[in-house]
């Protein structure tokens, strides 16, 4: 996956546990708990279909990781470089 | 509703889960029944905690993205209005708060700063911090309110929707219902609980999970010394044996610990047992509320005094107490469709042995004093809602020995034990508990009980 693509694939995920949300307009740099509603159970959602979807485990204190889109991007992109994107899962 | 909703973060995330329910209805304390061509609703008289679309931070929002289910799967139509009525005072609510303040304001000048005080302390309670479930509400709204009428009139309507203390209701509890009833609001999902309890059904079964009705479970088999013992798997009332790695319950504290047999069926104390419950009088109409009545409240909340008791009542003539009580009117939601025929619903408080002793007994006596403990409440009820009777085309009735039989709780306590378990352990390793035992309220908050214990003893990556 490239970098573009890591995000795509966050972006998905996201969209697949909060359908209602808007996220065409989200900003890269910007925490997501600040752009949308995200709380702790969701975040236990983005990593469970983290693990789900393309095998990556993310530790518990790694979580703050993946605060914004441009540092889940850092974080994951090596972790899932080799891998492929799949949307729409 | 509580494992409904645990059933489908479970399978959510590729769990093997088995739903397993004694009955041939799911539901719980939330079903639906079917009488001549009618379709009953049990339970929901309202889905407290409505918020629209996108909200943030409400236990509505959570709950959908938890469940994956779009805001407009549930097709909520927002109440008209509600009322508490007392015979010197009648307040009025909407999901919008200010029609709340301002009643407050008409009927209690003086008390309108204590009130905002109170509300201003609620919507900062942290719903996160562990609850001191020892704190009861009457004595925390003493210290805001002066008025001893508005703090009955607050009192009503939180108790008769959630609270298992006679008397009174726990401060936490109150101060969630509060927030669900006030801030938040009601709503009915389109054609009841029915519609709702099918789409959570079609989730799970979608996402591989597995129910079987007409399973209830006998004994929960357990494994391990007296100081370590885990819960395994169950025996089913037909002797079949079932083995798991967790064992999730929302059968109530008591009965799921009867289950396990032994020591922990007699570590139950009679003050483990609920007891509140209700009996309920639901009349069909061939004119809706409004037409006939003028009448508009989706629910009304009476007490014919300025003081109201909240306990089960002496086993009397009647076994219901007719002083107070609750008038619901699902023709005053929105709808797409509106319904066709005009219904009203009436709760009562009940004296559960009272009804169990006339269940057992004679059948033609249980169904007169049934008819006749629902003619003293409608007659009683009409001071405050008009009187469906002369309009009426179809009835049926419940007591606390109906609710036992189908949800399984002792003395048809519907808000279950007075005591909670709040992380949902037990004294078994693998054994969790959820649902009214477990301390959230309404139809959101069973399914937000199955979700948290289903998050937190299944799903963290530590478990």
């Amino acid at each position: 996956m490239t970098r573009d693509e890591v995000i795509l694939a966050i972006k998905d995920i996201i969209e697949t546990i909060a359908p209602d949300e808007e996220l065409d307009s989200l900003n890269q740099d910007e925490r997501l708990r600040d752009q949308i509603e995200l709380d702790s159970m969701d975040f236990l959602d983005i990593v469970m279909e983290l693990r789900k979807r393309y095998g990556v485990q993310v530790p518990e204190e790694d979580y703050k990781e993946l605060a914004s889109l441009a540092s889940c991007a850092d974080y994951l992109g090596p972790k899932l470089e080799s891998i492929e994107l799949k949307v729409g899962v | 509703m509580s494992g409904l909703a645990a059933g489908i973060r479970l399978a959510q995330y590729d769990k093997r889960v088995l739903i397993l329910e004694r009955h041939y209805l799911w539901g719980g304390l939330n079903s639906f029944y079917k009488r001549r061509g009618r379709i009953f609703d049990v339970g929901l008289h309202a889905l407290t905690n409505y918020a629209p679309k996108g909200r943030r931070g409400v236990p509505l929002t959570k709950l959908l993205r938890q469940l994956r289910i779009r805001h407009s799967d549930l097709q909520l139509g927002e109440q008209r209005y509600s009322e508490i009525s007392f015979p010197s005072e009648r307040l009025r609510f909407s999901n919008e708060f200010e029609l709340f303040q301002s009643e407050i304001e008409r009927a209690f000048p003086t008390e309108l700063d204590g009130f905002l005080r109170l509300t201003q302390a609620i919507s900062d309670y942290d719903s996160f911090t562990p609850p001191d479930p020892d704190l009861l509400a009457r004595k925390v709204l003493a210290e805001y309110i002066g008025e001893p009428l508005l703090i009955e009139m607050l009192m009503l309507p939180m108790c008769y929707y959630g609270s298992a203390i006679p008397g009174d209701i726990a401060w936490y509890q109150f101060a969630i219902l509060f927030k669900s009833f006030y801030d938040e609001g009601f709503a009915r999902p389109e054609g009841g609980i029915r519609p709702l309890l099918n789409l959570l059904v079609k989730r799970y079964k979608e996402l591989g999970g597995e129910l079987r009705m007409k399973s209830g479970v006998a004994n929960i088999l357990r494994t391990g010394s007296a100081d370590f013992e885990s819960a395994i798997g169950v025996r089913l009332d037909n002797g079949e044996e079932l083995f798991a790695n967790q064992i999730l319950s929302s059968a109530g504290y008591g009965p799921t610990m009867a289950m396990c047999g032994g020591a922990y069926a007699d570590s139950v104390q009679d003050s483990d047992r609920g007891q509140l419950s209700f009996n309920e009088t639901v009349i069909v109409t061939n004119k809706t509320p409004a037409e006939f009545g003028g009448h508009g409240a989706a629910i009304t909340f009476f007490n014919d005094s300025d003081v109201f008791d909240y306990r089960a009542p002496a086993p009397g003539a009647l076994g219901i107490d007719v002083r107070s009580g609750v008038i619901c009117s699902p023709n005053n939601y929105d709808a797409k469709v509106p319904l066709a025929e005009g219904w009203m619903r009436f709760t009562a408080l009940a004296n559960a042995e009272y009804w169990e002793a006339l269940a057992a007994g004679d059948r033609d006596k249980y169904e007169s004093t049934k008819h006749g403990a629902s003619e003293a409440f409608l007659d009683s009820a009409a001071r405050f809602a008009p009187d469906p009777r002369p309009f009426e085309i179809d009835r049926d009735a419940f007591t606390p020995h109906t609710i036992r039989r189908f949800s399984g709780h002792p003395r048809g306590a519907v808000y279950g034990a007075p005591k909670k378990r709040l992380d949902g352990t037990t004294d078994l390793a693998g054994l969790f508990l959820m649902g009214t035992d477990q301390g959230l309220l309404g139809v959101v908050g069973a399914m937000l009980s199955g979700i948290s214990i289903a998050n937190r003893h299944s799903l963290q990556p530590t478990a």
